[in-house]
C-alpha cells in the first residue's frame, strides 16, 4: 500500500464520516417507537410488505432500524443471535434490551471510527418493562451514541421534525388505537401527503401477553384500528 | 465488502440454524459418554406421552411422574413442551437430554421464525427435530435414549399432524394417534379403541386422559392424576386458535368423574 498522499486532519475525518452517514439515513423514511397502555409500539413509514423495518428480537425486545436496509438487516440478524444465544446459555429473563443496546453501541462505534464507510444506520431498541421494571427505549446512532428515551422516539428521514411534533402531542402513554393515529397524523404532516394504512409496519410489544410478546399487526387489523375514528 | 461484524456473525447466507450459531461459538458440544456406566438405569426418566388428532387440530398429553428405575424421581415434571404458536413437543426416555433437546429445539425453531420473519412450516419442524435426535445417537447407543413426540397445527392443510421417531433419526408421520414411552403400549391400545375419525376437541381431550389414566394404571413409571397433590397431567390443544394449555381443574374434574363411574361398589 501506497502511503496517503494527502494529510487529512481526524477531525475532518469524523465529520465527513458523519455527514456521508447523515446523508444516507435522511434520504429514508422513518420509525417511531412510542410507549402506549398496552405496551411498546412501533411503526414504520414502509410501503414494502416483505421488507420489514420491524423486528421481534426476544420476548419483551423488538428492534427497529432506519437507513441502508441491508446494513441494519445484519445488525438485526446479529442481534437474535446474540440474544437468543445469551438466552439459551442462561435464562430468558436475563436478555435485557440494555445489554443489547451496548453491544450495538461498541459495533457501531467501532465500525465509525475503524471502518472508510460508516455505517448508514440508525436503530431502536424497545425492552418492555416488567414486575416494576419500567419500560426502555434505546437509540442508537451511526456513531454508536446511545440515548434512553424516556416515552418516545423517532428516526431516519426528518426524525428531529417527527420526534418534535410527537414530544409535543403526547405527554403520557397513550391508549394504542390514539397512540397510533398520532403517530400516523405526523407522519402524514412531515411528508405533507397522505399515509394509507397499507403504507405502515406497525408491530407492539403486548404488555398482557407472556413468553413472546412481539406482535405484528396485518394490514387489515391496522386498517381497522386506523381508519376507524373512535 | 469486509463486514463490522463478528465472524460467527457475519456471512449473509449464513445458516437460520441456530444449533449452527451454537456449534460455531463453540458452546455446544454433545456429551460423549464412553462406555456403558452402570449409573445410566438410575437416571431420571419421562414415562408417557400421546397424542391424538381431532377434526381441527391435535392434542398431546403427557403424565407428570418421572421414575429413576423403581422410584419416582420427581412427580412433577412437564414433559410436553410448547415450541411456538402451533406445535409442541413431548419427550420420553432420559429425561435431562430429552428436556435439553427439546429447549434446543424450541430455540431452534423460535430463532428461524425471528431470522427468516416466517414461521416454518410443519414438515419443517417435524424435519428439523429428526436431524437433532440423530445427532443424539451416540448418546442413545450408550443407553440415553431420547424419543421425542412431534405434533402441531398445519396451517397450510388446515389439519393436525402428529410425528414419531425413533432413536436413530427416523421420522414417521402418524395418522391419527401415538404414543410414547414406559406406558406407551398401553395408552396406544386404549387410543386404539377410544379413537374415532371426526372428534371433536372435547372427545378427543377426554380420550386422551382416558388413555393415560390406563396407562398408569397398568405402567409402574406412569403417574396417574394424584389427588392429594392436586398433580394432574398436562394437556395442550393446538388448532386454529393456536397451542392452549386445558386448565388442571378441567383435567381434575375429569378425572374426579372417571374415577366416580369407575368405581364398583358404593
Amino acid at each position: 500500500m501506497a502511503a496517503l498522499p494527502f494529510y487529512v486532519s481526524p477531525e475532518q475525518l469524523m465529520q465527513d464520516k458523519a455527514e456521508y452517514a447523515k446523508k444516507g439515513i435522511s434520504r429514508g423514511r422513518s420509525v417511531v417507537v412510542l410507549v402506549v397502555r398496552e405496551g411498546i409500539l412501533l411503526a414504520a413509514d414502509n410501503p414494502s410488505a416483505t421488507l420489514y423495518k420491524i423486528s421481534e428480537v426476544y420476548d419483551r425486545v423488538a428492534f427497529a432500524g432506519v437507513g441502508k436496509y441491508s446494513e441494519f438487516e445484519n445488525l438485526r440478524k446479529a442481534g437474535i443471535r446474540h440474544a437468543d444465544l445469551k438466552g439459551f446459555m442462561y435464562s430468558r429473563e436475563d436478555v435485557t434490551g440494555r445489554s443489547l443496546a451496548n453491544a450495538y453501541s461498541q459495533l457501531l462505534g467501532s465500525a465509525f471510527s475503524q471502518e472508510m464507510k460508516p455505517l448508514e444506520v440508525e436503530i431502536v431498541l424497545a425492552d418492555l418493562g416488567t414486575d416494576g421494571r419500567a419500560d426502555e427505549i434505546y437509540r442508537i446512532s451511526y456513531d454508536g451514541s446511545i440515548f434512553d428515551e424516556p416515552l418516545l422516539t423517532a428516526v431516519g428521514g426528518r426524525a428531529e421534525q417527527l420526534g418534535a411534533l410527537l414530544r409535543e402531542r403526547v405527554k403520557s402513554p397513550p391508549p394504542l388505537s390514539e397512540g397510533l393515529r398520532i403517530v400516523r397524523g405526523a407522519f402524514q404532516e412531515i411528508s405533507e401527503s397522505p399515509l394509507p394504512a397499507e403504507q405502515m409496519e406497525v408491530g407492539l410489544l403486548d404488555r398482557s401477553a407472556t413468553g413472546r410478546t412481539f406482535r405484528r399487526f396485518s394490514r387489515q387489523e391496522l386498517s381497522e384500528i386506523v381508519d376507524i375514528p373512535g | 465488502m469486509k463486514n463490522h461484524l463478528p465472524a460467527a456473525f457475519a456471512a449473509p447466507f449464513e445458516s437460520p440454524s441456530f444449533l449452527d450459531c451454537l456449534k460455531a461459538t463453540g458452546y455446544f458440544d454433545q456429551p460423549s459418554v464412553s462406555s456403558v456406566s452402570p449409573g445410566l438405569d438410575r437416571i431420571p426418566h419421562a414415562t408417557t406421552v400421546l397424542a391424538v388428532r381431532y377434526a381441527q387440530g391435535v392434542v398431546m398429553a403427557g403424565d407428570r411422574q418421572a421414575s429413576e428405575g423403581y422410584q419416582v424421581s420427581s412427580r412433577a415434571i412437564s414433559k410436553v413442551i410448547p415450541v411456538d404458536r402451533y406445535s409442541c413437543v413431548a419427550i420420553a426416555g432420559a429425561a435431562g437430554p430429552a428436556i435439553d433437546m427439546a429447549r434446543l429445539f424450541r430455540v431452534e425453531i423460535e430463532h428461524y421464525e425471528k431470522l427468516e420473519g416466517v414461521m416454518l412450516t410443519t414438515d419443517g419442524k417435524a424435519n428439523k427435530l429428526a436431524q437433532m435426535v440423530r445427532e443424539a445417537l451416540p448418546m442413545a447407543m450408550q443407553g440415553l435414549v431420547v424419543v421425542p413426540l412431534f405434533a402441531g397445527y398445519d396451517l397450510g392443510r388446515g389439519a393436525g399432524r402428529i410425528y414419531k421417531y425413533d432413536p436413530a433419526g427416523g421420522r414417521y408421520e402418524e395418522e391419527a394417534y401415538h404414543a410414547n414411552g414406559s406406558g406407551g403400549l398401553f395408552a396406544k391400545n386404549a387410543l386404539k379403541m377410544l379413537w374415532k375419525e371426526g372428534f371433536s376437541r372435547t372427545q378427543a381431550i377426554e380420550a386422551a386422559l382416558r388413555a393415560l389414566y390406563e396407562a398408569a394404571d397398568e405402567d409402574l413409571g406412569t403417574g396417574g392424576p394424584d389427588f392429594v397433590r392436586e398433580i394432574y397431567p398436562s394437556v395442550f390443544t393446538m388448532d386454529r386458535e393456536g397451542t392452549i394449555e386445558l386448565p388442571p381443574t378441567e383435567v381434575a374434574r375429569y378425572y374426579r368423574n372417571l374415577v366416580d363411574t369407575l368405581k364398583r361398589k358404593e
